[in-house]
Parts: C-alpha cells; sequence; structure tokens
C-alpha cells in the first residue's frame, strides 16, 4: 500500500466542493419542482378516460424510465440545440432533462396514490356542490400528494445523486469539483472520501428532514 | 430526407462499431447484474440473519454506496483502485463499481423480501431437521425470489442505465462508441436518438421479460 493520506488539498477547495454541493441540491430542487407539475398533469392523463391521453402518458413513462439519464442529458445538451436553432445553457438543459426524467417517475408514484385514493373523495367533492376541475384541486391532489410524500421523498434523493451527472457536460457540481481536485492535486483516496462523504451526509440530512415534512404534514389519523 | 439517408450510410460505415459497443454494453451490463446479484444475496442474509456486528458492517456498506451517486462509485473506483495498489482496466474498474452498486440494492431487495416471510416458514424448516443453507435454499428463497423478482428486474434496468457512465472513464461500451462516431461525422441528433433507442429497447426487453416471468412464477389464486 503505502499510501499516506493527507487532506490538506481537500480541504484547501472545500469551499468548491460545498458550492459544488449546494448547485447539485438546487438543481435537484428546482427539476423535482417542474417534474411535479409534468407528473401531476401526465398522472391525470394516465387515469383519463381518453384513450389517446392516455397512450400519450404510458409511452413518455415508458421511453423515459428505460433510457439512461446520460444520453438524455447529452441529447438535451449537443442535439436539441441543432434541431432548435439555438445554444442552451449547460444549467437549462441538465434541469430540464431531469425534470422530464423525474416526471416519468413522478407520474408512476401520483397515478398509484390517485389509484388508491377512495372513490368517495370526489363524490364527495361533487356533492359540496364543487366543479370537477375544483374537485381536482381542492380535494384530490391535496389529499393525493400527501400520501405520495414519502415516494416523492425517495425520488428527490434519487435525483439529488443524479445531479451528479451534470460533471459530464461540465457544470460545476460536486462530482465536477471532485474530479477536477483529484486531477490537480493527485490527492485520489482523500478527494473520493470526501466527496462520497459529502453525498452521504447530504442525503442522510435530506431523508431525515423530508421524514419530519411528511409527519408534520401527514393527515391525522 | 437527405439526412436520414446519410444518417443509414454512416451507420453502415460504422456497423462493427456499433455492434461491438452493444456488445460491451451488454457484456458488461450482465456480469455486473449476474457479479452484484450473488454478493447482494449475501448482503441481504448478512443484514436478514447477521450477527450484531456483521449486521452492522452490511449496513454501512449499503448505506455509504447507496447515498454516493454511482457517476461518483465509477469514478471513485476508476481512479481510486489503481493508487492503493488495485491495477484494474478502465472495463474492470466499471465492472467492479456497478457489481457493487448492483450489490446493495439487491441486498436491500433480499432483505426485505426474507422479511417478509413468515417466522413459521424458518422454524419449519428447522423443525424438519434441515440446516441453514438448506432452509434457505429449499424453503426460503424460492418464496422471497417472487417477492423480489418485480424490484430486481427494476435494479436490472438500472444497471444497464448506469452502464453508459462507464462512458466518462473510456469504456468503449455502446454510448462512447456513439460519441466517437458522432466526432467523425458530426450527426449529432441522429447516432445519440440511435443509442438511446437501443438502450430503450434493452431496457424495455428486460422488463417485459420480467413481467412474463412475474406472471409464470406468481402463485395462482
Amino acid at each position: 500500500m503505502g499510501y499516506t493520506l493527507n487532506f490538506g488539498a481537500v480541504w484547501r477547495d472545500f469551499d468548491l466542493l460545498l458550492a459544488g454541493l449546494a448547485l447539485g441540491l438546487g438543481m435537484a430542487i428546482v427539476s423535482i419542482l417542474i417534474g411535479c407539475v409534468i407528473g401531476l398533469v401526465a398522472a391525470f392523463a394516465m387515469i383519463s378516460k381518453q384513450g389517446w391521453l392516455r397512450r400519450i402518458a404510458g409511452t413518455y413513462v415508458t421511453v423515459i424510465r428505460n433510457s439512461p439519464p446520460l444520453v438524455l442529458i447529452l441529447l438535451a445538451y449537443f442535439a436539441l440545440p441543432q434541431v432548435l436553432g439555438m445554444r442552451i445553457g449547460k444549467l437549462e438543459a441538465f434541469i430540464g432533462t431531469l425534470a422530464i426524467y423525474a416526471g416519468a417517475y413522478l407520474t408512476e408514484v401520483f397515478r398509484g396514490a390517485l389509484l388508491a385514493l377512495p372513490g368517495g373523495l370526489r363524490e364527495a367533492g361533487l356533492a359540496i356542490g364543487l366543479t370537477e376541475r375544483q374537485t381536482k384541486a381542492y380535494v384530490i391532489v391535496p389529499v393525493m400528494v400527501r400520501n405520495a410524500l414519502p415516494a416523492l421523498s425517495n425520488n428527490f434523493i434519487s435525483l439529488f445523486k443524479d445531479t451528479s451527472l451534470a460533471a459530464a457536460i461540465a457544470v460545476p457540481e460536486l462530482t465536477f469539483y471532485a474530479r477536477q481536485i483529484n486531477v490537480h492535486s493527485f490527492r485520489v483516496v482523500e478527494t473520493w472520501l470526501v466527496a462520497s462523504l459529502m453525498y452521504v451526509a447530504a442525503c442522510y440530512l435530506i431523508a431525515a428532514g423530508l421524514r419530519q415534512l411528511e409527519q408534520r404534514l401527514a393527515i391525522p389519523r | 430526407m437527405m439526412e436520414l439517408t446519410e444518417f443509414f450510410v454512416q451507420l453502415w460505415i460504422a456497423r462493427w462499431a456499433v455492434l461491438k459497443g452493444l456488445g460491451i454494453t451488454a457484456f458488461i451490463s450482465l456480469l455486473a447484474i449476474v457479479l452484484g446479484t450473488l454478493l447482494g444475496i449475501g448482503v441481504g442474509l448478512v443484514l436478514t440473519y447477521g450477527g450484531r456486528v456483521s449486521r452492522l458492517v452490511a449496513r454501512i456498506f449499503v448505506d455509504y454506496v447507496r447515498g454516493t451517486p454511482v457517476f461518483v462509485l465509477v469514478l471513485a473506483s476508476f481512479y481510486l483502485l489503481s493508487e492503493v495498489g488495485v491495477h484494474l482496466t478502465a472495463f474492470q474498474a466499471g465492472l467492479f463499481a456497478l457489481t457493487i452498486f448492483c450489490s446493495t440494492h439487491v441486498g436491500e431487495n433480499a432483505r426485505g423480501a426474507l422479511m417478509s416471510l413468515p417466522r413459521g416458514q424458518m422454524e419449519a424448516g428447522k423443525a424438519i431437521g434441515l440446516t441453514f443453507p438448506e432452509i434457505f435454499i429449499y424453503v426460503l428463497a424460492p418464496q422471497a425470489l417472487r417477492q423480489a423478482l418485480p424490484t430486481w428486474v427494476n435494479t436490472a434496468t438500472e444497471i444497464v442505465k448506469a452502464s453508459t457512465l462507464l462512458s466518462v472513464i473510456g469504456v468503449a461500451e455502446l454510448l462512447l462508441t456513439a460519441k466517437e462516431i458522432i466526432a467523425r461525422n458530426f450527426l449529432t441528433l441522429e447516432f445519440y436518438l440511435f443509442a438511446g433507442l437501443l438502450f430503450f429497447l434493452i431496457n424495455f426487453a428486460i422488463e417485459r421479460g420480467g413481467r412474463y416471468v412475474e406472471r409464470r412464477v406468481a402463485l395462482p389464486n
């Protein structure tokens, strides 16, 4: 072996790693918010009476869930600008892709939560004189989202880990800086130890925080 | 129309490279799934039936790996292992990362499936004089397999998706092959889409195959 640990180089650039971690978190938050909107729309499409809506949503979910996110990211960043004839920023391309990727998973989450709701809920909304749309917005979605929260938390954590892929298109997040420090300082073991521990700690804290949130928002029984 | 013809001409020129990339993707994914599953069953057994210390070690291993993005695992294996004296090719380092990743997912899955079995199964096995390996093989595993199958199929598709990350460390799998072809002919959209389609088809086949097996092995009720 003969490898002596020396964390000096990593500590010197620790603020970069922290900034990278913050950027990753930010990207994950924006992505999941957009992804939730996509997921909600697609989930209602999945359970709609219109066959074509169900087919479109179903195809979206199947195609995206079975495609590697890295390929989608490269497509969005390198190929899409050719088609649109305009440049897309790294960040926009990455967040957009991640949102679409998350949307496919969230569609399944929301669809499951919608199907698990008792039918009486919708009928109760209609019975007190709400329109179909109002029932959805004020009765069904609030209950459904609270039931879906645990699955939503899991998705957020895996989305946060997926932000490491942004390093592949040189978005300066944690993995990107870790690679940079690795290459510049050759403190290989220290760099990856610290970077992975930062991910693990962040995931752990996020999970703990989201569990708190779940308890606060839980439907009292 | 011109572009489509051009794409097929270029695809024909690169046909052997594409096939080779596809082969490497399939080979490394398959190997990682098989090795990761074997290792993961061991991890699952330790998590479920291990003593306090071994359980704690397995728990830390699983949580650490699952809290780290696969991309970081891949990069860390690639840079780190050679640094501490284990000299691996990019292919081997990538295989190592994917196998470890797979084993933690299978481990959690196996633990969940084993825990869901009623205690009486184990006791019944002991009562008729079976040893632990015999109980596991003849009593627990067949029942746990049914439980674990859907999640295991999911893990398999995750591994295929994660195999694209090896393109970054220079394993000439399908995505890196696509990148190389694009560097030659600049058909960015076409070849990324084509690579994405192939990955989708692999995963779609796994998903459908998994569902077929699930139906075949389901208990009649």
